[in-house]
């Protein structure tokens, strides 16, 4: 909680900081929990309700844990039109959750997201704000069994991922 | 660098020697290589790309002879990581996407050191085949009205210095010793429109916040909460011009307050773009600490600041009144106008509120004068406008052209056309408040009117363009998916109706349309537009009236045949295979979920009708496109229906 103590700390006791305070408590904690929330409610003089009521009105928000690996699949209108759907779904079928979901050991939480901008690399797969884009479903279910990316991939690519997947998927 | 011992610029005359001394320290004769940094740029590597070339310049012991930087988006994201070279005028594309070290060494060699394009990695025009070094040569730099975009791409977006030297700031000194009311003139003689999709006129907006009762406070806000999926072109100006923005909304500032009461300003950015929000903040700082915001600016006595917001991730916050109550700190719901937000906006005072592209383009009006810019555009469109152009095409990327040019030259001169030898079926514009204009139509001159006869919108700049694979109904579900999600409950029509809209598109593309349908959508797109409070609601419907004008046959196809003429609609359509093109390599037989393709080895496999699900799996899996999609065998007689619904229950202006 001294986290907490920090971010209200640097806000003015004002209504208008409540979505920044809430947006920082979500940075450090991973996600709201319920006491975060009530803790900001009564530092900000403002009922429990009304502060729960702007946090769930905002999609960025989360009030249960989440997995460590963001992955958002983006389906904005040029990922659609490129085959996003069907990046979504080898997505889905790779980590065996529907969007919004955690998978069971907390490594994955898959989103879907309305657009990120990259258009013109459609279709695009977000992992862990790393912007991976031209997805195919080889392409998305090989990202997902690398996540961290960087030196995997290069093995991947120099021949050693056989073993490494086998291995992965144990 | 001037910057580190940099004191508060206090007068203007100061801002211009401090123009000519960074000016001065240039030597025009010296390298500069140039990376695009940008998000789309960023995926493929650029950033990895600038270290390593950064790492080898340096062992080679080049690094001072050369300056490597950073900017923000020259608009070529399809080919990126893209870089030029100035002032060779040498644009590379995709460099270091094959052999990142092996590129690095052919451009310092041959660039750095001889002078000379590596030829390997210049643009080939795919029509001639012919290279072309020069980006400007480019057929989707050639026709284009860079005013806008001017800085985005040249210079390092993080650098205030640059912006500078490049006559950033020229268009506040001049304004600050202008009366306001006059700076309000300029903008209305301008003919400038906003650029957020409504296409208000921005001189009227600033005059009516200035006249506003109130005299106690203003507020100038920049909406950037970009939410339109297929459109960036906010993202790439916060990212690679952010002191434009900032100029733009001083300019306004001072129009608006100068002489009446104090200012503040907020720019709110969407949660989705963290580095627009890293730009901004940064660019917000140096400009405070250079003397543009804050107290006493350039020695005027004109005070004004600003402080950026992110958003927390609701599209209905790009609509004004919403965005104002997510600002004071509650849920970001519309409510009824008027008052509008200049007579009472942010906290009950009066507000103007601008989208990105218009504040960007007050510093370039002021610089050219408002009768330069009216000359650009149509009679009724001044100016040009920026168009993140996505989708089926070859060349996507950010453009920007002067208003009333069709979209035609937009796709095919600029865009290059559509990929893998396809055909162009419908351009999207508006995003999912838009609609879907024809083929048929693509001589249309993209102006606010011309847009809005055809039953789409202007919008934020989005253009998606759409080939013959994709299916009308099932984009037209796909949009209210998105709206259906995001209305923010508060208007009954706008919440239920979306709803139900989305379910009867949904049973049609899953073959469980009902003669009926068409009109029962029609009707309900009607009562949302008259019953939403804002845009969202009143919009949302766009999507579903332009394709039943455009695409009824579609529709019709999808209800009476459970055929899906484009292949989209999973169980809508019968995969096929061409005897004569099977060469039985056997891998739909693999492939197929149901089991439903036999045949010998090196043999043509056939479909069992019965077995298959028609999920396509096969069609994308060949590659030698035998698999065929053609209708189901089970067809319903074309008859029973009519054309019930004529043109003007639909709402729309041929």
């Amino acid at each position: 909680m001294d986290k907490l103590q920090e971010i209200l700390a640097r806000y003015e006791k004002c209504r208008s900081s409540l979505i920044p305070i809430v947006q920082e408590a979500q940075e450090a904690f991973g996600y709201i929990p319920r006491e975060v929330l009530l803790k900001v409610a009564k530092h900000l003089c403002l009922p429990p309700a009304t502060a729960y009521a702007v946090a769930t009105f905002y999609a960025q928000f989360h009030f249960t844990p989440q997995g460590r690996h963001k992955v958002r699949v983006c389906q904005g209108t040029a990922c659609h039109v490129c085959g996003g759907k069907s990046i979504m779904d080898a997505v889905q079928q790779e980590l065996g959750v529907s969007p919004g979901e955690n998978t069971p050991d907390y490594r994955f939480r898959l989103e879907r997201v309305a657009c990120v901008g990259s258009c013109s690399l459609a279709p695009v797969v977000v992992v862990d704000d790393k912007i991976h884009g031209a997805m195919t479903a080889a392409k998305v279910k090989e990202l997902i069994r690398f996540p961290g990316g960087g030196k995997m991939e290069r093995e991947a690519k120099s021949g050693k991922m056989k073993r490494r997947t086998k291995r992965t998927l144990g | 660098m001037i910057g580190a011992a940099m004191k508060r610029i206090v007068s203007i005359k100061e801002l211009e020697s401090l123009r000519e001394r960074i000016r001065a320290t240039r030597d025009p004769g010296r390298l500069r290589i140039t990376i695009c940094g940008d998000t789309g740029c960023r995926a493929s590597g650029s950033i990895e790309l600038a270290g390593a070339l950064e790492k080898e310049l340096t062992r080679r012991g080049l690094n001072n002879s050369v300056d490597l930087r950073i900017s923000g988006c020259p608009g070529f994201c399809q080919k990126g990581p893209v870089m030029t070279v100035q002032p060779l005028r040498i644009f590379y594309r995709q460099v270091g996407r094959l052999d990142r070290q092996q590129d690095i060494n052919d451009i310092i060699e041959t660039t750095v050191i001889a002078r000379e394009p590596v030829q390997r990695l210049l643009y080939e025009d795919p029509e001639t085949g012919e290279k072309i070094t020069d980006i400007k040569e480019i057929p989707l730099y050639r026709k284009q009205t860079r005013i806008v975009l001017k800085n985005t791409g040249e210079i390092d977006p993080d650098s205030i210095e640059e912006y500078i030297a490049a006559d950033g700031y020229a268009a506040l000194a001049k304004v600050l010793v202008t009366d306001p009311e006059e700076v309000i003139d300029w903008i209305k003689r301008s003919g400038l429109r906003g650029r957020g999709g409504a296409g208000f006129p921005t001189g009227l907006k600033w005059q009516f916040c200035r006249e506003a009762k109130d005299r106690s406070m203003r507020y100038i806000i920049c909406n950037a909460d970009e939410g339109d999926p297929g459109a960036f072109m906010d993202r790439a100006v916060m990212e690679g011009d952010p002191q434009s923005v900032l100029e733009g909304m001083i300019i306004g500032a001072y129009a608006i307050s100068r002489g009446i009461c104090p200012a503040e300003g907020y720019i709110y950015v969407r949660a989705e773009y963290p580095m627009a929000v890293k730009t901004l903040r940064k660019a917000v700082e140096q400009a405070r600490s250079y003397g543009f915001l804050g107290e006493n600016i350039l020695g005027t006595g004109f005070n004004f600041d600003i402080k950026v917001k992110e958003g927390a991730g609701a599209f209905v916050c790009g609509e004004e009144t919403a965005l104002m109550a997510s600002i004071e700190g509650k849920r970001g719901m519309p409510r009824t106008r008027p008052p509008f937000p200049a007579q009472s906006g942010l906290w009950g005072k009066p507000t103007n509120i601008n989208n990105v592209e218009t504040w960007a383009n007050v510093p370039r009006i002021i610089n050219g004068g408002p009768d330069w810019y009216a000359a650009i555009g149509t009679e009724k469109s001044k100016g040009t406008k920026v168009f993140s152009l996505a989708g089926r095409i070859r060349n996507g990327g950010l453009i920007e052209v002067p208003m009333g040019t069709t979209l035609r030259e937009i796709v095919f001169d600029i865009g290059g056309g559509v990929p893998g030898g396809k055909k162009i079926k419908a351009v999207q514009t508006g995003g999912p408040s838009g609609g879907c204009i024809p083929a048929e139509l693509l001589d249309l001159p993209v102006d606010y009117e011309r847009l809005a006869e055809a039953g789409s919108i202007m919008g934020s700049g989005g253009l998606i363009v759409m080939d013959e694979d994709t299916c009308m109904v099932d984009i037209t579900r796909y949009f209210l998916e998105f709206t259906k999600s995001e209305s923010c409950g508060k208007c009954n029509p706008c919440r239920l109706g979306i709803r139900q809209m989305h379910r009867i598109l949904e049973d049609i593309c899953a073959g469980r349309g009902k003669p009926g349908d068409i009109e029962l959508l029609a009707e309900l797109a009607g009562v949302i537009k008259k019953g939403s409070l804002c845009g969202l609601g009143q919009t949302a419907p766009n999507p579903v009236l332009t394709t039943i004008k455009y695409y009824r046959r579609e529709y019709k196809e999808h209800i009476l045949n459970g055929f899906c003429p484009a292949g989209r609609c999973q169980g809508l359509f019968r995969c096929e295979i061409d005897p004569a093109l099977c060469k039985g390599c056997g891998i739909c037989i693999k492939t197929c979920p149901a089991g439903a393709i036999a045949g010998e080895k090196k043999q043509a496999h056939v479909i069992d009708p019965e077995k298959c699900t028609g999920c396509g799996a096969c069609y994308e899996k060949c590659t030698l496109h035998a698999v065929r999609k053609v209708r189901p065998t089970k067809i319903r007689s074309l008859e029973t229906i009519q054309d019930s619904v004529p043109d003007s229950r639909l709402g729309l202006v041929r």
